[in-house]
């Protein structure tokens, strides 16, 4: 599909050595995932040392990358290099409940990580509060970063972003999370624990009281229980959840950062692509450009939609081979209209977004089952079509 | 089909228009003067941009006519309404409830349970439900509910679960009981939708897994956006293998008008034809998977113009001509 927008030169933004960090993000079932996995895969053959985080891959693409365990740490892609032995390609899907339990290990003795490890509460936090997914998605880039600071493994490293409602909760859940375990309500929940809430005046007082009474009542005592003796446990070993979650927000502002949004010709698709560069720019966040995928391809001629229908009917009450000519005309048309109407929303974006850089990948019919797929799908990421 | 289920569940992969069929089936459900509630709980306003409608207020409000008179009524509900309101419910705490918001108290509690999210969530769902019980003058006679996708909705639903992690006794604890009372009784149906693609039917199919372990009860499965072949079992045959009579066609283009130099009208024709055939054998084989699963499969077209409410009035019309009312 041709779009009225600067082309996404996807070979250019690979090559560039400067950039070390690649995020994909955009609505759930857009192919984000699939599209991290091609773009890794191709900047390896083009002799960089990539690491891709997939978040939850189908498990045939799991497969075509070699992915059958889900351990945590980034595995090695067999045979994947470029042309002259340069460059490689390592793996990994997120385990968030493991990595939320490795930064407890790390940072907590061994004594003390177990209490919170048993914790109810966090038992709850690290498996299923909304926005861990994402934290945990952060704080193992962060970790993949510092690796590669470290040893050189990797010069490239592509994060694909969790399945959210929206594709700004990637970048909201970490702070929100950060500040929600650093607030004032959990500081004054285990203000007898700790001694900080002492001082607080008769009108917060009497605020804290009607909210503990009312949480008490909703929730039970014991969880307000679990969270102060979670809240205990962490606080004198964490540097702090939120400065935590700054660090890696930071990371993504720097030079060296590059987004990639990534959206399918559907309206809904669409405006949350829009929602995102929106978004990035008003953080100063470098972006790349969009992806459009899954588009209706249709092959140049100067048969009209209109032409083809209005001959399809005549033909209609012919014989046999001019019923079969006026099926295919009416396939035809129907992929036009299919085509013209993606185009049309893809255009309302390219208006609204003029400077943002695009490339689209046609609808394939069938998944990605092996490297051969994903090398295609790179390819096709890369074609530049004339204009 | 569901006689007695009033409250419909709509999962799905996203990117599967399961907020357009949720919709399709709350109007499909409201014909010859009946009343629906359209519910979502994701804060997304899906409804009201595919009603075409203002952002919906925490207010059931009406939204469609069916035809034969029927109303299609919709509410997009999210946790901190539904907490004030069962506060309100429960204890008669609204006043202390907006200090609270106020507050930034309840954004907290939601935040340290979050089961107590989707028991909020799924429980004023349940409150609609209990209003056909109660005979109350605002019921409706069904609840379709746009939930979350499938690779959450079993978590979603399973409130028991989500909460004994949580809170052992208490309020919040019985009221999870009740909730669950509801769904996983024959009086809900979690209907899943899918597209005729590898990925979502084995999503379908893992969620309908996951449904059945958890006891939920499962509706039926909600093929979207399918294609009609529009070429005859012969003709496919030929498409596939390329030997359709390419002469022929051209004459017959000729014969209709159509000026087709160097023959490039044809030659694109027969590779449409060709990718056409091998999207109804990918289809072909995803249906029969869908099939397997031995569930009530409804499949509805890909409206090449898009969905628009026209569009919603026709799948509508497709669901009660398969059965639905």
């Amino acid at each position: 599909m041709r779009l009225n927008a600067p082309v996404l030169e996807i070979d250019a933004l690979l090559g560039d050595m400067s950039i070390t960090i690649i995020v994909c993000t955009g609505a759930g079932g857009v192919g984000k995932t699939t599209t991290a996995a091609a773009l890794a895969l191709r900047a390896a053959e083009q002799g960089r040392d990539v690491c891709v985080l997939t978040i939850d891959p189908a498990k045939r693409l799991a497969q075509a990358m070699g992915l059958s365990v889900l351990d945590n740490t980034p595995r090695r892609v067999e045979g994947v290099c470029g042309a002259d032995g340069k460059g490689s390609l390592h793996a990994m899907m997120l385990d968030m409940k493991r990595t939320f339990d490795e930064v407890v290990e790390e940072h907590a003795d061994p004594e003390r990580a177990q209490t919170i490890l048993d914790n109810p509460f966090y038992q709850a936090l690290s498996s299923s509060f909304a926005g861990t997914q994402e934290y945990m998605a952060m704080e193992k880039l962060g970790q993949l970063r510092a690796k590669a600071d470290e040893d050189g493994s990797w010069d490239l490293i592509i994060v694909d972003t969790p399945p959210s409602r929206s594709a700004l909760d990637f970048l909201d859940a970490p702070e929100r999370l950060g500040s929600f375990l650093d607030g004032r309500f959990i500081r004054i929940l285990t203000a007898p624990a700790r001694g900080a809430g002492r001082g607080i005046g008769k009108i917060a007082a009497f605020s804290f009281g009607l909210f503990t009474s009312v949480l008490n009542k909703i929730l039970g005592s014991q969880v307000l229980a679990d969270v102060g003796s979670f809240v205990a446990a962490i606080d004198t070993t964490f540097g702090g959840f939120r400065e935590r979650a700054d660090a890696t927000y930071t990371l993504l502002q720097a030079a060296g950062t590059s987004f990639v949004v990534i959206a399918a010709p559907e309206r809904d698709a669409l405006r949350e692509a829009a929602f995102f560069v929106e978004r990035l720019k008003s953080d100063s966040m470098p972006l790349a450009g969009l992806v459009l995928n899954r588009v209706q391809e249709v092959r140049e001629t100067n048969l009209s939609t209109e032409q083809a229908t209005a001959s399809a009917e005549k033909l209609e009450k012919l014989g046999a081979n001019e019923r079969l000519t006026a099926a295919l005309l009416r396939l035809h048309a129907d992929r036009q209209r299919i085509y013209t109407r993606q185009l049309h929303l893809a255009e309302r974006f390219t208006a609204a977004h003029p400077g943002v850089a695009a490339t689209t990948v046609p609808a394939l019919a069938e998944d990605v089952h092996d490297l051969a797929g994903l090398r295609e799908i790179g390819d096709l990421l890369a074609t530049r079509l004339e204009t | 089909m569901w006689p007695g289920v009033a409250l419909h569940v709509v999962s799905g992969k996203g990117g599967t228009g399961k907020t357009t069929v949720a919709a399709a089936l709350a109007l499909a459900l409201a014909h010859q003067g009946k009343r629906t509630l359209l519910m979502e709980v994701e804060d997304r306003q899906g409804i009201a941009q595919l009603f075409d409608t203002p952002p919906l207020p925490y207010e059931e409000r009406k939204i469609a006519v069916a035809p034969g008179g029927g109303e299609v009524w919709a509410l997009a509900i999210n946790a901190q309404e539904a907490l004030l309101d069962y506060l309100d419910i429960f204890y008669n705490l609204r006043r202390a409830g907006s200090v609270l918001r106020r507050m930034g108290a309840i954004d907290f509690a939601t935040t340290i349970a979050p089961g107590l999210r989707d028991v909020l969530l799924t429980g004023k769902a349940c409150e609609v439900v209990r209003r056909i019980d109660k005979r109350a003058p605002n019921a409706y006679s069904a609840i379709v509910l746009d939930a979350p996708p499938t690779g959450r909705i079993a978590r979603f639903l399973n409130v028991n679960s989500e909460v004994s992690g949580l809170a052992k006794v208490g309020p919040i604890r019985n009221h999870a009981d009740l909730v669950m009372s509801i769904i996983s009784s024959p009086r809900t149906a979690v209907h899943l939708v899918t597209l005729l693609e590898e990925m979502p039917v084995q999503e379908t199919a893992d969620g309908v897994a996951e449904l059945r372990a958890a006891n939920l009860p499962v509706g039926g499965i909600f093929v979207n956006m399918t294609r009609k072949p529009m070429l005859t079992g012969e003709q496919l045959q030929e498409a596939r293998s390329g030997t359709l009579p390419a002469e022929i066609i051209g004459q017959c283009l000729n014969e209709s008008g159509i000026e087709d130099l160097g023959a490039t009208i044809v030659s694109t024709l027969l590779r449409e034809a060709n990718e056409h055939a091998l999207r109804v054998d990918l289809e072909a084989r995803e249906s029969e998977r869908i099939v397997e699963l031995g569930l009530p499969t409804f499949f509805l077209p890909l409206l090449s113009e898009g969905i628009d409410l026209g569009g919603l009035y026709e799948l509508a019309n497709l669901l009660r001509e398969g059965g639905i009312r």
